[in-house]
């Protein structure tokens, strides 16, 4: 239980660093961490194949696009990055004494016990290939989809 | 309510305050996949309440597909935007007022 609780303030702790933090960089790191976290959180949760695929996606894929975004915009003067220091501390002074007021009020409710069926349905790849193979052809889709999105949103960024 | 409930909520509202406090556009997408996340770890929490694991992973598997993708075309029409304007504040974007 102390384990988890470590893992849970470090992953809400990433997450705030992530949304707080004036610098781009700074947040896509914290997302990062934010990532690997959740999947520590899913691997104590016996599930260690939607682990590696949070952990090789949310901590590796997306930050790199997100870098590869910065690196495409330009940075901001110091003035007007001050100004924004400023602006986030008005905007987000709130967001942990929320978190924290939540977190108090969260733990004090206990929800009543579900019905739970008695065995597992299968492993997951019988699932995925078996029982959900519509998924994995909206998958396929939806990924073509977004290439042929982001191939023709970029294409004339470059020249 | 289990611990691992509670930070996925908490996350949630990260997300979501992330969302409606900023005007950058690359900051509305970090929680855009702050809340994917979020629904992540419900989603795993649910099935492992329900002892439902598996079935859990493989709906996990296609959310993380679908926000990649989700990602990649917001990060495009943020570059198309920053062409057009030289900028990725929204209150600057005049066109997408309506």
């Amino acid at each position: 239980m102390a384990t988890d609780i470590l893992i849970l303030g470090m992953l809400i702790l990433a997450a705030l660093a992530a949304v707080m933090t004036t610098r781009l960089l700074r947040c896509v790191i914290g997302l990062a961490v934010t990532s690997a976290m959740a999947s520590v959180v899913l691997f104590r949760l016996d599930a260690p194949l939607a682990a590696v695929f949070e952990l090789s996606v949310g901590a590796g894929l997306i930050p790199a696009i997100f870098l590869s975004v910065i690196g495409m915009t330009e940075r901001l003067t110091p003035e007007a990055e001050l100004a924004r220091r400023r602006e986030k501390l008005r905007i987000y002074w709130a967001l942990p004494v929320i978190v924290v007021l939540v977190a108090v009020a969260l733990a004090q409710v206990h929800l009543p016990g579900l019905p739970v069926p008695p065995a597992e349905a299968g492993e997951t790849r019988t699932i995925m290939w078996n029982l959900r193979h519509l998924d994995l052809l909206g998958q396929i889709l939806v990924l073509v989809g977004g290439a042929f999105g982001v191939v023709s949103l970029v294409k004339e960024f470059d020249r | 309510m289990t611990a691992f409930g509670i930070g996925a909520v908490l996350l949630m509202i990260t997300g979501l305050y992330s969302l409606i406090g900023t005007r950058n556009l690359i900051r509305s997408v970090i929680g855009v996949v702050l809340l994917t996340k979020s629904a992540t770890l419900l989603l795993v929490i649910a099935g492992h309440a329900a002892r439902q694991t598996p079935l859990a992973q493989a709906l996990v598997i296609t959310v993380i597909i679908v926000e990649v993708v989700v990602v990649s075309v917001a990060v495009g029409i943020i570059l198309r935007l920053y062409q057009h304007h030289q900028s990725v504040d929204a209150a600057l974007i005049r066109n997408l007022k309506g």
